[in-house]
């Protein structure tokens, strides 16, 4: 792809993408009733909690455990996103909108169920064209999910007797 | 939680303790009003540069105001967990990113700046790179026999002395492949007085023993009776005639993201930008600052960095033990400066989320590689960036709501020497016997033998964001230089158009370093800070 076409195409995605939040946001009205969290949506909370098990296959743990790891990831995302500076929020906000918004979320993201109901193999499908599409656009918006995904299940302690790492040291002295 | 709990530090907080005997340190997000301070100096900034001229400035019997936009934490807050300490210690929570996401920029947010998040490693600029600043730039009086004395200073001001405990495994593998290919690789110098060897610098150093801004400058200015404000972001400076009058700054939340109501003003005879080489040139483009040449914010770089992962057939345990210790110089030194790009290897701490944000793919494949932690072992390569005119670094821009962010487009030049690079250190992963070693890309592609890689990476599409490129250091935007036509500021530091603002950090330097940039930054600054303080004495 020439440097001209993927400016254009970077430009047309980015216009796509806020297009979707107006028509989003006009079209629905929602509140964010659930105290636990300051920064996602429920529609969000949606989409998180979809992708969070595909993201996480063979690391988030199976059986009983299982609702409360991804509860865990859930809110460890919005707690980062309420982290971030208001203009990162404002861009998560127009991604979400975008993946929210059933015409978007068919024909940019692939994924013709809602969210609740989009099985594992369409949402890894979606996780994957992304990664590898030839939009920057859709790489930088792959890269952020990977990212506030990862970070909210690693930088948990219950993440960590999986992977060998034993914490922080004790700092108590003799 | 009660881990936590034990782990509530019952070592001493000299910091805590000076704000017991009356340290003039002020919160902006708990202001019940606006606030109008007056000083001789404000500083905008506390990280290597806006320190180190606070206790030069302070001792010389001037009273100095420092702004920080992050919080003060001090090593009571440190409980070494990377989910706490990236909120609270970098700017946009460690995810800092250019313009298009495709370099992820560390980069401190708190009082001590990146001094307090860093890992330790201490460089004198390299000669090479003065001379350069000297020939092409006419830089004088910068060379490395002009900056012995003020190396030698914050040397000993800071402990900045050889390490000599072994290296963990990490950076042993690290210099025995380079040492299996021939390649020289030495012990880096650190800058910590008793340290624990325990491996969380990045998270705070919770004993103290990191000698950063936090626990050596700031201080000696407070005891001496300067002021800290904290989360109180530097907006605009107010100027006329070519003088500032002012600066105005906001305050920020208690989380530290978002403005409030509040309003600071600071009344100085004398302002220094400190503020790191984006928020520097971010608070000139903000005030409208002349710039009749262009040249603020331009040129702005950031040892654009590759990273490679191998697993090892013995534990590496990379989270534990001081985390960079050991480099090798020579894909820098044997190359021109001014060529191809070359690059500095050295080796980060592999604490969870940093690496589980790192490695590419998802899935099994991404747990996969999480559950071999123990045995993983990382290299980086840092790309000296700027020499080059095909390497002209990035632009810093405004976003809508004043807020700056950095534009640095990557180009094939680029990417010539990121591919060099991950091939570089895939060979001495190898040759230092590792099992795998997994180039960080999309792809999620890895390698078990150092011939599969040579291949595989010759061949790698190299992208923005299908290549990982990180960085942790960012210079440039305000380049120091006789000719107003190509340097912000003068000789002495002194803005070019604004005859009582200086700018003392990062953003200085012409070209990147080619090295880890605190010491080039407390050096620099020394010098520059302590001819100021001459200057601006009290009689």
């Amino acid at each position: 792809m020439s440097r001209r076409t993927l400016l254009k195409t970077g430009v047309a995605g980015g216009a796509a993408l806020l297009a979707a939040h107006w028509l989003y946001t006009r079209s629905t009205v929602q509140s964010v009733a659930d105290t636990r969290f300051v920064a996602l949506a429920p529609d969000a909370r949606a989409i998180v909690a979809a992708i969070v098990p595909v993201l996480l296959d063979g690391a988030l743990p199976t059986g009983g455990a299982a609702v409360a790891a991804l509860d865990a990831v859930v809110i460890g995302v919005d707690v980062a996103i309420g982290g971030l500076p208001p203009a990162a929020r404002k861009e998560l906000d127009q991604l979400f909108s975008l993946l929210a918004f059933a015409p978007t979320r068919s024909l940019v993201a692939g994924v013709w169920s809602p969210w609740p109901e989009a099985s594992p193999a369409a949402v890894a499908d979606f996780l994957a064209q992304w990664r590898d599409s030839r939009l920057l656009l859709l790489r930088s918006a792959y890269a952020a999910l990977h990212q506030l995904v990862m970070a909210a299940w690693y930088g948990n302690e219950r993440a960590w007797p999986a992977i060998g790492y034993p914490g922080p040291p004790s700092l108590a002295i003799g | 939680m009660t881990t936590a709990i034990l782990r509530q530090s019952t070592l001493p907080d000299p910091f805590r303790d000076g704000l017991g005997r009356g340290w003039k340190v002020i919160d902006a997000s708990t202001l019940a009003a606006d606030l109008t301070l007056e000083a001789d100096v404000a500083i905008i900034g506390t990280g290597a540069g806006g320190g180190t001229a606070a206790e030069i400035l302070a001792n010389a019997g001037l009273n100095v105001v420092m702004i920080e936009e992050g919080p003060l934490q001090t090593s009571s807050d440190f409980h070494m967990r990377e989910a706490e300490a990236y909120p609270q210690l970098y700017q946009e929570s460690a995810a800092r990113k250019t313009r298009d996401k495709a370099i992820n920029i560390l980069q401190g947010r708190c009082v001590g700046g990146s001094t307090t998040v860093n890992w330790t490693s201490s460089f004198r600029t390299p000669p090479r790179t003065l001379d350069f600043w000297a020939s092409a730039y006419g830089l004088t009086g910068f060379s490395a026999a002009d900056l012995v004395p003020w190396f030698d200073r914050m040397e000993t001001r800071l402990n900045i002395a050889p390490w000599a405990v072994a290296p963990n495994e990490n950076n042993d593998v690290l210099r025995r492949g380079a040492q299996a290919l021939g390649i020289p690789a030495n012990a880096i110098r650190r800058n910590v007085k008793g340290c624990w060897n325990i491996g969380y610098c990045g998270t705070g150093c919770p004993t103290n023993a990191k000698q950063s801004m936090l626990v050596t400058t700031i201080p000696e200015a407070l005891q001496r009776g300067a002021t800290l404000l904290t989360r109180t972001r530097a907006w605009t400076l107010e100027h006329r005639d070519g003088r500032v009058s002012a600066l105005a700054c906001v305050g920020l939340d208690a989380r530290g993201t978002d403005p409030t109501a509040r309003r600071v003003t600071i009344r100085a005879k004398t302002f220094i930008g400190a503020a790191g080489a984006i928020g520097t040139p971010a608070l000139l483009l903000r005030s409208k600052a002349p710039d009749p040449n262009g040249i603020t914010g331009k040129r702005t770089f950031l040892h654009p960095s590759l990273v490679s992962a191998a697993l090892m057939p013995e534990r590496v345990d990379g989270f534990a033990g001081a985390p960079q210790t050991i480099y090798s110089d020579h894909f820098l030194d044997s190359l021109p400066l001014d060529g191809p790009l070359g690059y500095k290897l050295e080796a980060p701490p592999l604490h969870p989320l940093l690496v589980a944000t790192t490695l590419p793919s998802f899935g099994p494949e991404h747990a996969r590689w999480m559950r071999e932690l123990p045995n993983m072992q990382v290299v980086i390569a840092l790309l000296r960036d700027g020499f080059n005119p095909a390497s002209g670094g990035g632009s810093i821009g405004l976003q809508g709501d004043g807020t700056p962010v950095l534009d640095y487009p990557l180009n094939d030049f680029f990417w010539d020497g990121a591919r060099r690079a991950l091939l570089s250190m895939a060979e001495i992963q190898f040759a230092a016997g590792a099992k795998a070693v997994m180039p960080m890309h999309s792809s999620g592609v890895s390698y078990s033998t150092w011939r599969a890689a040579q291949a595989g990476i010759a061949a790698l599409p190299l992208a923005p964001l299908a290549a990982t490129v990180v960085s942790a250091h960012v210079m440039g935007g305000c380049p120091l230089g006789p000719d107003a036509k190509r340097a912000s500021v003068d000789q002495t530091g002194r803005h070019h158009q604004l005859e009582n603002l200086y700018v003392f950090d990062g953003s200085l330097f012409p070209t990147s370093i080619g090295a880890n940039p605190q010491l080039s930054i407390y050096g620099i600054t020394a010098k520059l800070a302590s001819a100021l303080a001459l200057r601006l004495r009290p009689a």
